[in-house]
């Protein structure tokens, strides 16, 4: 495990990763954790209740999307239920000023940030190539190309460097893109510069139908102490442990310790997509000890020990999930495709004669047909 | 009135580089250099010579020997308002920053609506003709102007180099530019005060001629200037169009040569099939048929992979070469015709 002291050595800080950090157990018992009770004792009881309902929206939000997959208004949706709480909990542990760099499964980590529900949408139905202006919420538009944001996490941590402030980029990636270049390459730059960067994984098990053993011969998180980053590895179901690490790996890079690798362990307990078929590479009996750590359930559980769990809250909550459905919904349904020539627009920034070419004469080619209709 | 005209002065092109990036480091201060071994060493053709002791280490970056991580910590700069520099060492190095090139610095901009701009130069050394072993010598230009999202651009003497590096640096577009290393030696003069120096997307008539238009980039401009020299001698008059802009090509003045000679050739290093040139003749052939004399010629290197140093020569467009593809397109006797067939 990581010491929680930012301005501990860094060579002291690695240390061999097979333990997972716990703070919550599956039956929503809170287990006491001399290194890491202290970097959540200012959670409160209010803050608990408002990563409940995060981690209740967000499933609400895969299960309206998937919904509105199957009556063809989205093309495709991936889901990411069962990691609520790694990515709710990684989430709301940043700064308004830090920069994330995602993948395409982070949507809980986007609602996190301010995306709207129709720029959470545009994407998967298919009216844009991103939902939204990364500069309006610190979040970058997710890269398709498995770990290549790693590698813009890390440059923009370089960045925060050289321009002296204690903002962080934090890279979500999956197990699977562990195996790519990019990955190695980024964790090679932010070691060499001592780059404020977080490497958040979500080793939810399966990259589409490979399960993690195909990538890694040992655990993930044992990876980054070779490249000289010290790393931790959290039960990725449980919320209060992965702020945790979380806040340790933010404050490690804001005071200049330069990065940290979280591997949080979780389970992808749907489809990588909704064009996807688990049943075909995937054990039920898996799914079913899985869903026996989700969570969600977890968290409700030790909100009922603490009596948080009041009749009063759970209907409030009830009311803002149904809210965030009805809103998700008619946001896609208001998602209508751009006119035909903004297919030209973007591609760069000043004028460009072989496009502006190309861009007349389809103008000349559609107003042909209006003509002919009139 | 007394005006102090400025003085040209003579530099290499690669020392024309040099300046050209000195004074966009000096002048802004979001502007990075990447690269390997471009720090203390100076470049391994001192492009960058004496940048990291004037500037120093944030400025001027050594990196981990890793293209695509050149490439992708260059694009969170520019997420950040950076303006990165990046320096590829060999042409031939590329590859492994093909994918954050191609799929992400070529596409960012349009992916999130013009939310996101990616002002990053990348520089390539490239081309042949220095004797060196596999993987130095190639010229990859036409990957990056099939794609979309980039501006490529090639330099092919002093002064270009000195003001097309900093029109680069300045777009906001992502630029592939592509320095003639085999010309990093050659002389010229350099204004470094020029007020308007032709735009990045400019093709430049470097020798007027009326009978053969010949368009090239890059190491071969100079052999197509000995070339037009030596067809002179001949009788042929050739007009010698420089690309400089490799994408987006500047068809308008490639046209309105085309249209006074009637006949074109087009040479590059890079090998034939879907190159630059398969570009210009078929846009020059849909343009301005009617004006064409003769069939266009290609003059370029063989679709094979770049050989072994000693079989160069005859992979490369040189000047006789050249002279026989102007013969093809004056109808005169030519290589393809048999040397002694009639005319």
């Amino acid at each position: 495990m990581l010491r929680p002291s930012a301005s501990s050595d860094i060579r002291n800080d690695i240390r061999s990763t097979e333990l997972l950090v716990q703070l919550l157990n599956p039956d929503g018992d809170r287990v006491p954790d001399p290194e890491f009770d202290h970097w959540v004792a200012d959670v409160t009881g209010e803050q608990l209740r408002s990563l409940y309902e995060d981690m209740l929206v967000v499933r609400r939000i895969d299960t309206e999307a998937t919904a509105l997959q199957r009556q063809g208004e989205l093309g495709l949706w991936p889901p990411l239920l069962g990691q609520e709480a790694a990515q709710i909990g990684s989430a709301r542990a940043l700064r308004a000023d830090d920069f994330v760099f995602s993948s395409y499964r982070e949507n809980a980590v986007a609602y996190c940030r301010g995306v709207q529900m129709g720029q959470l949408l545009a994407v998967w139905r298919g009216t844009a190539l991103s939902g939204w202006n990364p500069f309006d919420v610190g979040m970058a538009t997710p890269a398709v190309i498995i770990g290549a944001q790693t590698l813009h996490a890390t440059g923009y941590a370089l960045g925060c460097l050289q321009d002296g402030v204690d903002s962080v980029a934090v890279a979500y990636f999956g197990d699977g893109a562990t195996s790519e270049g990019d990955v190695s390459e980024a964790m090679v730059f932010a070691a060499s510069f001592q780059a404020p960067v977080v490497f958040f994984c979500q080793n939810n098990q399966w990259a589409i139908s490979e399960p993690v053993a195909l990538q890694a011969h040992r655990s993930i998180a044992d990876r980054a102490p070779g490249f000289g980053i010290p790393s931790l590895r959290v039960d990725g179901n449980d919320v209060l442990a992965v702020m945790a690490a979380t806040r340790i790996a933010l404050d490690r890079a804001r005071s200049g310790g330069g990065p940290t690798f979280i591997e949080a362990v979780t389970y992808r307990m749907g489809p990588h997509t909704t064009s996807d078929d688990p049943t075909r590479y995937r054990d039920p009996a898996e799914l079913e000890r899985w869903a026996a750590k989700d969570p969600i359930s977890r968290l409700r559980a030790y909100l009922e020990h603490e009596g948080l769990l009041t009749e009063e809250f759970e209907a409030s909550v009830k009311a803002k999930t149904d809210d965030v459905a009805r809103e998700l919904r008619a946001a896609c349904l208001a998602l209508d495709p751009p006119h035909a020539l903004s297919v030209f627009d973007n591609v760069y920034t000043s004028a460009h004669s072989v496009l502006e070419r190309q861009k007349s004469q389809y103008a000349a080619y559609l107003a042909m047909f209006e003509e002919v209709a009139e | 009135m007394t005006t102090t005209a400025a003085t040209p002065t003579e530099l290499t092109l690669g020392k024309a580089l040099n300046a050209g990036l000195r004074r966009a480091v000096a002048e802004d201060d979001r502007v990075v250099l990447l690269g390997e071994d471009i720090g203390k060493l100076g470049g391994v053709f001192r492009v960058t010579d004496g940048l990291l002791d004037d500037f120093g280490p944030r400025r001027i970056v050594d990196t981990p020997l890793a293209e695509s991580g050149i490439i992708g910590t260059a694009i969170g700069l520019a997420f950040r308002g950076f303006r990165p520099v990046c320096e590829i060492q060999f042409d031939g190095f590329i590859y492994p920053g093909f994918d954050q090139i191609v799929a992400q610095v070529a596409k960012l901009h349009y992916r999130t609506g013009g939310a996101v701009t990616m002002p990053i130069t990348i520089r390539v050394p490239f081309g042949g003709g220095i004797g060196a072993v596999e993987h130095h010598s190639e010229s990859p230009e036409a990957y990056f102007a099939h794609t979309a999202g980039l501006r490529v651009v090639s330099c092919s003497n002093p002064q270009d180099a000195y003001d097309l590096i900093r029109l680069a640096i300045a777009s906001d577009d992502p630029v592939l530019f592509f320095e003639p290393k085999r010309r990093y030696w050659a002389k010229g003069p350099v204004d470094q005060a020029l007020a308007n120096p032709l735009p990045l997307e400019s093709a430049r008539v470097v020798r007027e001629g009326t009978d053969v238009t010949l368009v090239t980039y890059g190491p071969l401009v100079m052999t197509a200037l000995d070339a037009a020299i030596a067809a002179s001698d001949d009788g042929v008059s050739i007009e010698v169009i420089d690309l400089r802009s490799l994408s987006p090509i500047d068809h308008a003045t490639i046209e309105e040569s085309v249209r006074k000679t009637g006949r074109l050739v087009v040479t590059h290093e890079a090998a034939q099939s879907g190159g630059l040139g398969a570009e210009i003749t078929a846009s020059v052939t849909e343009r301005c048929f009617d004006f064409l004399e003769a069939a266009p010629a290609r003059v370029t290197g063989f679709d094979v992979p770049y050989p072994a140093a000693s079989l160069e020569d005859h992979f490369l467009p040189d000047l006789d070469r050249i002279l026989d593809a102007v013969d093809r397109v004056l109808g005169r006797r030519n290589s393809l015709t048999g040397w002694s067939a009639a005319k």
